[in-house]
């Protein structure tokens, strides 16, 4: 065969790979590399964004396979992370057990709640749906108050310090680390699902469910994985918030949460795990300027526009997004690429 | 001689309505190996609603359905799938954001086994799989001579090659029994005449040319065609069964139903 130009694969494994080319593997170390000093030449303030910004894409993967890749629309994600932060916060808390023992739990814990509320699914779809992942929502937070004895109810719940082995957890560093661990290895899970036979079954039901019916994919099986898997990873985003924080309270899964993972997803690109990303970090550090320049702003100009700053640009941004690039960020991003591919001769065959 | 042929799939008695509408009225039929069969019929003869009960869209209120001997009259769609039974749709059903590769390998579902455990960790199991399945699927790519549109998204593609994606799709299911819902409508002669040496090689099967898929090696024997080309239903199938208002009013070989004074009337018109 001799020499190629560009990109040729020469077996299917080699063809199915995510890392193809020598630039792919470079990029990934690069990317590897940077998260690993980052502690290095990070303030603790910075490294907490960074923090928040690993745990919201975890969750936003979640949400990317419910509702990207299988089409379940759901507006009660934050819900969900209460399950799972709540689940492995009473284990630590009331029983004992260690931190990387009560974090799966917490995760499964989540997956069932979630198998539960998507038991509307096999049934309804669409707008109700809808209406039903958000009685979900509101169904779980009521639980937590109402189960007082256990979970503390409006008072929340003290954690103790996470700790694996001997190592505790104490300092921002070491949790930031805890959670890149975590989001690049459910970023690789997450990916890995949806290029193979499940993720292409929940594309399937999303695309066509009448076609995917009939090409033997069972419909409420499928439904209830996707449920299950969107509340795993949620679950496990919402351990990880709150031993971050050592306190469990219902004001860390506000509705409003749910809302804007969707509106992350929205604004990256639905059905795309790079999209989740992109998604997630963009709506984040969206909030950090607003932080910022926030107070400036709004002392030049109307002192009492302060506080919904936040909700007014996040709302202008999906909006914006929706009108004008409602593929997300990264089918832009993939627009930008395809560009340079073929530059300077933009012209395809 | 005909009766001899194994019966692999029977249609006994099913009548189907909607509210007052009987869509289907006490139609019988049988499909056996080796023979392509024709349903022709005029607009709203029933001949969609018999291949939507075939693979368990609608729930006949009578009659029953028998596949290889084994009832499935009601059975979920999904499971009919399993058993062997695929088919196309009139108004094209594809996967319309995956390209037509993933499209094929979305149909290798039944025929794959690992979940979503296995596939989130990818190395091992769930990777020989996706490798085995894709030489098959690489293999039916070839067969239609759609190798070019691999890597492309369907919904993006023109009408005829999206037909052609969605006979591969069901040829990716390697099913015994086929069904074709006017798999040449809205097509120029030249689409036509691929399509219909695409299913005369399908029923034939290829022997040697892919010796390690079955699905094209040993063919599909048994397929059903609804189709409104006359020429084209008259050249390549071995049976015809005539539906007019739910009711199947012949039954023959093309010389038999192209002389029958009731077919003649109820669908190519008094004139003739």
């Amino acid at each position: 065969m001799g020499s190629h130009f560009g990109a040729v694969q020469e077996s299917y494994a080699q063809d199915l790979a995510i890392f193809r080319t020598k630039l792919h593997w470079g990029a990934l170390f690069a990317f590897l590399l940077f998260l690993f000093t980052c502690p290095l030449f990070f303030s603790d303030r910075m490294l907490t964004i960074m923090t928040m910004i690993g745990i919201a894409v975890i969750s936003v993967h979640g949400l990317n396979i419910l509702t990207g890749y299988c089409g379940q629309i759901s507006i009660g994600h934050a819900g969900f992370m209460a399950v799972g932060g709540y689940a492995s916060a009473i284990l630590c808390a009331k029983l004992g057990f260690p931190f990387w023992i009560a974090l799966p739990c917490g995760a499964l814990t989540a997956g069932i709640a979630g198998l539960i509320f998507g038991l509307p699914s096999l049934k309804i779809k669409g707008f109700y749906l809808i209406m039903a992942t958000i009685a979900a929502q509101f169904i779980i937070i009521w639980t937590i108050i109402q189960l007082r004895s256990i979970t503390g109810g409006p008072d929340g719940l003290s954690v103790p310090k996470p700790a694996i082995g001997s190592i505790v957890l104490s300092s921002k560093a070491n949790y930031f680390y805890l959670v890149m661990a975590f989001t690049c290895l459910a970023t690789l899970l997450a990916k890995n699902i949806v290029r193979t036979r499940t993720g292409r079954a929940f594309i399937a039901i999303r695309d066509n469910d009448l076609a995917a019916e009939v090409m033997g994919i069972s419909l409420w099986s499928y439904k209830l994985q996707a449920f299950f898997i969107g509340c795993v990873y949620a679950g496990v985003a919402g351990s990880l918030l709150i031993h971050y924080y050592s306190f469990a309270s219902i004001d860390q899964f506000p509705f409003m949460d749910s809302v804007w993972y969707l509106g992350m997803l929205i604004v990256g690109g639905m059905g795309s795990t790079t999209g989740a990303i992109m998604g997630a970090v963009a709506l984040r550090l969206l909030d950090e300027l607003i932080t910022m320049v926030g107070p400036i702003l709004s002392a030049a100009v109307a002192p009492q526009a302060a506080a919904s700053l936040a909700l007014i640009s996040h709302g202008l941004i999906i909006i914006i997004f929706l009108i004008f690039e409602p593929r997300g960020l990264h089918h832009r991003w993939e627009m930008i690429k395809a560009y340079f591919r073929l530059w300077p001769f933009s012209h395809e065959e | 001689m005909e009766k001899d042929r194994q019966v692999k799939l029977q249609i006994d008695k099913v009548s189907l309505s909607f509210g007052g509408v009987s869509a289907l009225v006490d139609v019988s039929l049988d499909i056996r190996d080796k023979e392509i069969l024709a349903i022709i019929g005029p607009n709203g003869a029933g001949k969609t609603a018999l291949l939507n009960c075939i693979n368990g869209f609608y729930k006949p209120q009578k009659g029953e359905i028998y596949y290889e001997g084994q009832k499935i009259t009601r059975m979920r769609p999904d499971k009919l799938a399993r058993l062997g039974i695929a088919r196309t749709f009139q108004n094209i059903e594809l996967y319309t954001h995956l390209s037509t590769q993933d499209n094929l390998m979305a149909a290798r579902h039944v025929l794959m086994e690992h979940n979503f455990i296995a596939g989130a960790l990818y190395l091992g199991w769930a990777q020989k799989e996706e490798i085995e399945h894709r030489q098959v699927v690489e293999e039916i790519i070839d067969f239609l001579e759609i190798a070019p549109i691999r890597k492309r998204i369907v919904g993006l593609l023109p009408y005829g090659m999206r037909k052609r994606v969605e006979l591969a799709r069901a040829l990716a299911l390697g099913p015994k029994v086929l069904l074709l819902d006017e798999p040449m409508a809205g097509m120029n002669l030249e689409e036509k005449e691929d399509i219909a040496r695409f299913i005369i090689d399908v029923f034939e099967g290829q022997g040697a040319s892919y010796p390690d898929t079955p699905v094209l090696r040993d063919g599909i024997r048994s397929i059903i065609l609804v189709e409104h080309d006359m020429g084209v239903v008259m050249d390549i199938a071995d049976r015809i069964i005539v539906l007019d208002f739910g009711r199947k009013i012949a039954e023959g070989t093309p010389a038999e139903i192209s002389s029958n004074p009731e077919v003649i009337k109820a669908y190519l018109g008094k004139e003739k």
